[in-house]
């Protein structure tokens, strides 16, 4: 490296803002259609800059020696408090900022080639191209953090433009709800995130991250022999990281808010909840993976664990929704889970850190095939103008292309060979097979269970009964179609990325293999699952009516998320709002309020009973005067005579 | 002429002459009634200003400009004051100060 400048980089994050700023407030000034290209042009511009980037660094200048390095391709200092104490905001270039860097442009393009097909005719469609120009600013920004503060800035900025996004349809009451439950949830944990940041860095001193995550290095080792309640401080420092992690990444029991969020346009959660802004917290263990492993390895455990346990649940969910977006929605919890799962299992260097490079290379594959799924979903629902897969059926012969890309999807995430899905799927299961046998068989079940939901929504959608349709279904746009089929060989073919050779837990490449006796088996667990979603649901029969009626209790608390929801409103409302907000509001009415008004109101009536004296009358004023300046010549006389 | 008086007299006669100044503008309802009390205070305030040239600085002059300056800006205060009445007058047909009370509360 040396010689090759990278600063070009920072016209990354800053072109999606000029167009933000260009459509925000001139875009209702533009036609419809123009505002769309000029968003996807600039998002065009940035997809090339980033796969040029992703060139340069991983074949050309990235490797020296060995290892790839960490480039500060820019830094400038933008807030200095003291000497010490300044917050930078910078470029990082390092394995997984840049594979971030391509994930997130590759996405955010094609939503936004095909948001022109799918938005045309709505109401505000300038808005919601300067929306996603907004979003994509802030993602690009988070992923390419060189300080933590930075990224927690730009993690809150995604975190508004998400809320944006999802009520992008205000007059939808369901919208405006969903969009204040997203915002409220992750704003919940940000505030853990934000806690464990100002511990990390008075523990270390530092905000910037290659100092923080430098294995050598003294900062990583500092605060692990202060203890509190039974853990080092580092590792809650951690945790409460992770908590950040896990609310924007919707983990266990902070997941409630992503079914929700299906409320905003398709494209947005293909974009926004399926691949770029939900495994922002997949993103942040793996930023800060370093320390977790060497100063904080108890946390590393319950992240395992979390993700497993997210994944089961999930995938069980998804099992029974019938809101095709929803089942999707939970699908993409579920391989979220996976990707902790996968960190959380993880050790450090070479083959150890398996783990790290199978959760990376799953968070590539699945933005792509998930992406794929949320579009061809939101071409669906374009087509049929319903959300509900029990109004669908038969859609395979109206929508020829949708259904081809759709099915590559289904098939990628369900891990068949050679699709990069079982690459990816299959990299875990190895990871988790080494280091806890419970956490393996676990993600088994998940792997059948994803294949058995994603074909039931298959089978139900595009083959099932033949249904009538208020007005033959068409084929979408090829602004939408293009995208599909992008995308679809990305998914066929980002398997054979070589990924143990560019992202891993300590830039050393190393050689990565297929374990097959791992791999066969999630092979025949996958087309266990497609066999009998299949069965089920190819012709209509009454085979899931049956199954349903013998798992009753399973179906029922499935069908209603095992009443997270329920649960979660009744602590806010029964608990919370009964017995701490409301004995607070009397306070705040009649304690605060009280003595404010007491004051005023006594000031009120002591001058309604003084007023008489301005009586407007002019004598009387002059009496009052004058009986005054008498009375002090009194008294001045007095004192002088004295 | 003014010698044989004594100083003190001319301060009485000042006093007499502001009291009875004071009283009619604390008293008389009619306003030009009240404007003359006032040059009354003012006239007193003049003797006064005189008198204590007279006997105290008999080689200076100030108190003799004071007492012209106060003669001036009583024939202004007059000229405006006079003024506000015949609005006054033309608004309630009478000049009753105790009419005039917008400015209460």
């Amino acid at each position: 490296m040396g010689d090759f400048n990278f600063s070009y980089c920072v016209w990354i994050p800053l072109i999606p803002l000029f167009s933000f700023l260009i459509l925000g407030l001139f875009g209702n000034k533009f036609k419809e259609k123009l505002t769309g290209i000029l968003g996807t042009l600039a998002l065009g511009i940035i997809f090339a800059l980033s796969l040029y980037t992703a060139y340069e660094y991983f074949f050309v200048h990235g490797l020296v020696n060995g290892t790839y390095q960490k480039i500060i391709a820019i830094n400038v200092t933008w807030l200095q408090f003291t000497d010490k104490l300044h917050i930078n905001m910078g470029v990082l270039l390092d394995p997984i900022s840049v594979m971030m860097l391509v994930v997130v442009t590759t996405v955010s393009f094609m939503v936004h080639l095909y948001s022109i097909g799918y938005m045309k005719g709505e109401r505000g469609v300038e808005r919601y191209f300067a929306f996603l120009s907004l979003f994509t600013f802030s993602m690009l920004g988070l992923v390419i953090a060189t300080n933590i503060f930075q990224m927690y800035i730009f993690w809150e900025l995604v975190g508004v433009s998400s809320y944006l996004l999802i009520g992008f349809y205000y007059q939808k009451p369901s919208a405006v709800a969903a969009s204040k439950k997203a915002f409220i949830v992750t704003r919940f944990a940000d505030l853990g995130f934000l806690i464990g940041i100002l511990i990390l860095s008075f523990i270390t001193g530092t905000f910037d991250f290659i100092t923080l995550t430098d294995p050598a290095g003294e900062a990583i080792h500092r605060g692990a022999e202060i203890g509190f309640m039974g853990m080092s401080v580092m590792t809650w420092a951690m945790l409460l990281i992770f908590m950040g992690g896990a609310g924007k990444s919707a983990m266990f029991p902070l997941h409630i808010w992503l079914p929700d969020a299906m409320e905003g346009p398709t494209p947005v959660s293909a974009l926004i909840h399926a691949a770029t802004m939900v495994v922002a917290g997949v993103y942040l263990v793996a930023r800060l993976f370093p320390i977790f492993h060497f100063s904080a390895q108890p946390a590393l455990n319950i992240i395992a664990y979390v993700g497993g346990f997210t994944s089961l649940f999930a995938a069980v969910i998804a099992c029974t929704q019938l809101d095709i977006k929803r089942v999707l929605a939970f699908s993409t919890l579920s391989q979220i889970g996976y990707m902790m799962l996968a960190l959380g299992v993880s050790g450090y260097g070479s083959h150890d850190g398996l783990g790290f490079m199978a959760s990376n290379f799953h968070l590539f594959t699945h933005a792509m095939f998930k992406a794929l799924l949320f579009l061809g979903a939101g071409a669906i629902i374009h087509a049929v103008h319903s959300n509900y897969m029990n109004e669908m059926g038969g859609l395979r012969k109206h929508l020829p292309i949708t259904h081809a890309t759709f099915l590559i999807a289904c098939l990628t995430i369900a891990g068949l060979y050679p699709l990069s899905g079982f690459f990816s799927k299959d990299e875990i299961l190895a990871a988790a097979f080494h280091k806890d046998k419970l956490l393996f068989a676990v993600e088994y079940c998940v792997a059948g269970l994803t294949a058995f939901y994603m074909f039931r929504l298959y089978f139900v959608v595009f083959w099932g009964k033949d249904t009538q349709y208020h007005h033959k279904p068409h084929e979408a746009p090829f602004t939408m179609t293009i995208p599909l089929m992008f995308l679809a060989i990305a998914s066929v073919f980002a398997g054979f990325i070589p990924f143990s050779e560019l992202v891993t837990s300590d830039s050393i490449p190393f050689e990565g293999e297929i374990d097959w006796m791992i791999a066969i088996p999630s092979i025949a667990v996958g087309l266990l699952g497609i066999l009998i979603a299949m069965i089920m649901y190819r012709k209509e029969n009454n085979y899931p009516a049956r199954m349903a009626a013998t798992l009753k209790y399973l179906y029922r608390w499935s069908f209603n998320k095992f009443y997270i929801d329920e649960i979660y409103l009744f602590i806010t409302k029964k608990i919370i709002f009964r017995y701490i907000a409301r004995p607070v509001a009397w306070f705040d009415r009649h304690m605060v309020d009280g003595t404010m008004n007491g004051i005023a109101g006594m000031t009120n009536v002591i001058s309604f009973r003084i007023r008489g004296l301005q009586s407007g009358q002019l004598q009387k004023y002059g009496f009052v005067f004058i009986t005054g300046a008498l009375a002090l010549a009194l008294v001045f006389i007095y004192l002088w005579t004295k | 002429m003014l010698h044989g008086i004594r100083l003190e007299y001319f301060l009485i006669l000042a006093t007499l002459m502001f009291f009875v100044g004071v009283y009619g503008f604390l008293t008389r309802k009619n306003l030009i009634t009240m404007l003359m009390s006032i040059e009354l205070i003012l006239n007193a305030v003049n003797i006064n200003f005189v008198a204590f040239n007279k006997f105290l600085f008999p080689d200076k002059l100030e108190g003799h400009f004071f007492a012209l300056i106060v003669i001036a800006v009583a024939a202004a205060e007059a000229a405006v004051a006079i003024a506000i009445i015949i609005n006054i007058y033309r608004h309630f047909s009478n000049i009753n100060v105790e009419n005039v009370d917008e400015m209460k509360y």
